[in-house]
């Protein structure tokens, strides 16, 4: 990909569509145009299984008819498809109702600086070189421990992609960026007690991946540690979730302060701006323009430009909702520049590592994986299948699973007892383990 | 027309491509011996209308098209697509993907799919079947009748979506098959509000039909009706029970406990490679001998059902569990082929540009003999779960969960007050051994229903009578 070449072949056809939705009669519209290639290769016990040739593109465009609204998109760019695309969207528009908040954003909401966030690192991988990397880091799995018997594979992916986006407002910016990740997930036991885990790495840079060897040796360990693994009696403990899995529960109370949950009235933490939600010692910030980071923007899904260190949470009080222009103005408010989400969301670690937790927890569950979606976001009830292990007096005794971990999202938070600086890295929310004061935990 | 030739037209003539091209692509797939080589070519016409705070909110058109090139060679599988439908960008896939598999050898046996099917759907396009204007007039007379049924009602949601796919498989004998795939879905999400307190009821249904399906019997209403009674329940509801205990699951879309907890871990990949809890387990008991569980592709115009598979594959009626015995796996023709199995038409695929792999289509149990409200009043002290979510499994460990959002405690056989939703997990290989009574009153889902496995989306149905299932573990907050 010739980059500024792309960017602009990319920026000359989302011109042409919102030149052609103004012909079309639209007062405003806003489009983006996005292409993604890519690589992906699975080896499973020692031989190359898939090897995929991913290569994408699409192009969506959205259009106001003054209050009214409409959308369309395709991924065939010939000329006539893009005029049936903006026709579609037009079309469209014309039978949505008024809506008062619809719109684009204010002018001045839109993002002019645009730094450069080291997001583009292409990966000069073939197929072949990818393929021994697969079978590198899945060999490191396999012969970790004679207690792995089987193998789901090692995968090397690796994507890099340009996306442009403007609206007729004038703003007109693309950028390009590429991820790559590792992956393995390998099986011990036999019969009815096989357990299987998986560890990844994923990064911007290539550079910064976790060396092959080394994540199939970690799958491994995790698959072993589960072997043995059983029920708990039903009980109420003190629950440690790993960092992985803490991400999730920022998640929920991300999807809880957005602003589509918001004015709908379908969160249980409507009205609780300025109200404590946490334990006075979390601050919860995001960090947009953290150079090569997974969740970095100048700018949101709509343009408006994102802020350097917005605050979320400081000392436990919410101090801000996670909202879109249109969300905003609904809620009668200005947009926090989360249109399509949150950046780098960080959660201040605390002084703890992994270790530290677990002698904090002391003796009660440490949940490493969660199954399900039982999450009712209306009311915070929370009730999920997980598996992890049992600890007491600080030291992990043996695996669990097959028990859930029920409570509601609003005490869980608000009785928060501590948070790691075991940082999972991986995701756009930077969260260390969390550890919870009770959950009921059911089981056998 | 025929079928095939239109779907010929609309996809390959259209971009200017003639059926010896693609052969010319085909032949270069088998310049050396492989085992499955094929092209999926794909046009899909998507629509989406949203209805919210009385106002019609959103509309969105969509239209993708693309063809995946596949080759498949003993269990090494080359795969490249593309979406411009050119010979030149077909070619260079075709390429690409053969270099992977160089060192051949025919690993597959001979396996063939069924010959004689019929469409199982009419081919309309449903984005069609209403004008636009009707479509919308639909969405704001059931926002209008819904917010008359309970003067609790904060907020109303309805979701009408359309899809219309064309699809075509160009096979290594040089034959084609094609499919005209219609699907719709409507939902209806109620949010209430009584003494502060605020819940919520969400409803749909949908079919390989056209929009008029809704209307027929004023379907979208009976979806209000039901959303706003689960709120209404919801708002009563008390902490659920936390703990092990029987539970009897009501008849239809509860059936995503089959779904869970016994289909995926019936995919012939998961099998193949001894990865799932079931493996090497054929003519096993794995269930009470009440219990007899099929995949049915066959039936006529449900969301989980297709003509044939991706593969071209006709669908069939497939016995997992007969009396409790287990009797087969789903396949595509990678793993029937690798396994030595019949084909039983469950390889599907998100799109074309993804890899076909083995899916359900409509999994569900047939009906048994026992009356519900004797299996009821069988129950001492245990869970009613009516309605559920979204349910998940681990194959490996055979682990699953499935979340109810609809529940009661059943007391001395009676049901007596509703509770709050709770997940409930289990072991897929012994859960159904547990199956001590099974109903008369089997029900199939009014599909909603979506799945989910590595990364790729497909439409499915489950069904079930009521069953009781003597322990399960309910995940409530009440220790």
């Amino acid at each position: 990909m010739q980059s500024q070449e792309e960017i602009n072949r990319l920026k000359n056809v989302v011109q042409r569509l919102l030149d052609e939705a103004k012909q079309q009669g639209a007062t405003a519209a806003e489009a983006a145009f996005s292409v993604d290639n890519g690589l992906s290769v699975t080896s499973r016990l020692g031989e190359v299984e898939t090897v995929e040739f991913h290569c994408d593109q699409g192009i969506g465009i959205t259009v106001y008819f003054g209050q009214k609204k409409g959308s369309a998109s395709t991924n065939d760019i010939s000329a006539d498809s893009l005029t049936e695309t903006v026709k579609a969207a037009c079309t469209f528009a014309r039978y949505t109702s008024e809506d008062e908040f619809a719109g684009l954003p204010e002018q001045d909401r839109l993002a002019t600086e645009f730094p450069d966030l080291e997001l583009n690192h292409p990966w000069s991988i073939d197929a072949e070189q990818a393929i021994d990397l697969a079978i590198e880091c899945e060999n490191a799995a396999l012969g970790y421990d004679p207690a792995i018997t089987n193998s789901e594979g090692a995968t090397i992916n690796t994507h890099q992609g340009a996306r442009v986006f403007g609206n007729s407002l004038g703003f007109l910016h693309g950028a390009l960026s590429s991820r790559h990740s590792i992956s393995c997930s390998v099986l011990a036991g036999s019969n009815d007690a096989m357990q299987r885990d998986y560890w990844y790495s994923v990064a911007r840079n290539a550079g910064n991946l976790e060396a092959a060897r080394q994540i199939g040796e970690k799958a491994a360990q995790r698959t072993i540690a589960r072997l043995g693994a059983h029920s708990l009696t039903t009980r109420q403990c003190p629950v440690l979730f790993s960092a992985e899995m803490a991400s999730g529960l920022i998640s929920s109370l991300i999807g809880a302060i957005s602003g589509g949950s918001l004015y709908r009235k379908a969160t249980f933490l409507l009205d609780s701006l300025d109200t404590r939600i946490l334990p006075d010692f979390v601050q919860i910030y995001e960090q947009p323009f953290l150079k090569g980071a997974l969740g970095s923007a100048s700018y949101d899904a709509e343009g408006v430009a994102t802020q350097n260190k917005h605050i979320v949470v400081s000392d436990g009080i919410l101090r801000s909702y996670i909202l879109s222009t249109y969300s905003a103005r609904k809620l009668g408010m200005q947009t926090t520049g989360n249109a399509g989400g949150i950046h780098n969301l960080t959660v201040e670690p605390g002084q703890n590592d992994l270790n530290g937790m677990l002698k904090l927890l002391n003796t009660g569950l440490y949940v490493t994986e969660l199954m399900g979606q039982g999450i009712n976001r209306v009311t915070g009830d929370y009730s999920r299948g997980a598996s992890g292990f049992w600890v007491e007096n600080g030291i992990i005794q043996y695996p669990v699973h097959e028990i859930t971990i029920a409570g509601n999202l609003k005490s869980m938070l608000a009785n928060l007892v501590e948070i790691g600086n075991d940082i999972d890295l991986r995701g756009n929310i930077r969260v260390g383990s969390i550890l919870l004061e009770k959950m009921a935990i059911a089981g056998e | 027309m025929p079928l095939l030739d239109q779907v010929k037209n609309e996809i390959l003539y259209c971009s200017g491509l003639q059926t010896q091209d693609i052969d010319t692509v085909i032949n270069t797939l088998l310049n050396t011996p492989v085992d499955i080589a094929d092209i999926y070519f794909q046009s899909s016409h998507f629509e989406s209308w949203s209805l919210e705070g009385g106002i019609i909110k959103e509309g969105s058109h969509s239209i993708e098209r693309g063809a995946g090139v596949r080759v498949v060679s003993g269990e090494k599988t080359g795969f490249a697509y593309t979406d411009r439908l050119e010979l030149p960008l077909l070619m260079e896939a075709a390429k690409n993907v053969k270099a992977i598999v160089r060192q051949g050898q025919n690993a597959h046996s001979k396996i063939n799919g069924r010959q004689d099917f019929s469409q199982l759907y009419l081919p309309v396009n449903p984005l069609k079947s209403l004008a636009d204007q009707e479509k919308i007039e639909l969405l704001q007379r059931l926002d209008r009748t819904t917010r008359q049924l309970d003067n609790r009602i904060e907020e109303v949601m309805i979701n009408l979506i359309a899809a219309f796919d064309n699809i075509l498989v160009a096979k290594q004998d040089g034959s084609w098959c094609a499919d005209v795939r219609p699907l719709v879905r409507m939902n209806i999400t109620v949010i209430m509000t009584e003494n502060g307190r605020r819940e919520q009821g969400s409803m749909g249904g949908g079919a390989r039909h056209d929009y008029r399906y809704f209307l027929e019997n004023d379907k979208g209403l009976e979806y209000a009706k039901e959303a706003v009674r689960q709120a209404q329940v919801n708002l009563q509801a008390e902490e659920a029970p936390a703990g092990n205990m029987t539970v009897i699951l009501g008849p239809g879309w509860p059936g995503i406990l089959l779904h869970e907890a016994i289909g995926h871990g019936l995919e012939g990949d998961f099998n193949r490679k001894g990865t799932s809890a079931f493996s090497g387990r054929i003519g096993e008991r794995v269930a009470s001998d009440l219990c007899t569980v099929v995949d049915d592709g066959t039936l006529p115009g449900r969301r989980g059902s297709l003509t044939i598979d991706d593969e071209g594959t006709p669908t069939e009626n497939t016995i997992l569990i007969e009396n409790g015995i287990l009797r087969g796996y789903m396949q595509d023709k990678l793993n029937a082929g690798l396994m030595a199995a019949k084909l039983t038409g469950n390889g599907r695929r998100e799109s074309y540009a993804h890899l076909p792999m083995p899916r359900m289509t409509n999994t569900y149990m047939l009906p048994g003999s026992s009356d519900p409200e004797e299996m009821i009043r069988s129950v001492k002290h245990g869970l009613f779960a009516r309605n559920f979510g979204g349910g998940q499994v681990d194959i490996t460990s055979g682990k699953f969960v499935f979340s109810a959002n609809e529940a009661y405690l059943i007391e001395n056989g009676k049901i007596t007050r509703p509770v709050k939703g709770a997940t409930l997990i289990g072991n897929g290989p012994d859960v159904l051994t547990k199956v001590s009574m099974v109903g008369n009153d089997m029900q199939l889902d009014s599909g909603v229903g979506t799945c989910g496995k590595d990364g790729q989306s497909v439409p499915v149905g489950v069904g079930q009578p009521t069953l009781k299932i003597d322990g399960l573990t309910v995940g409530g907050t009440n220790v």
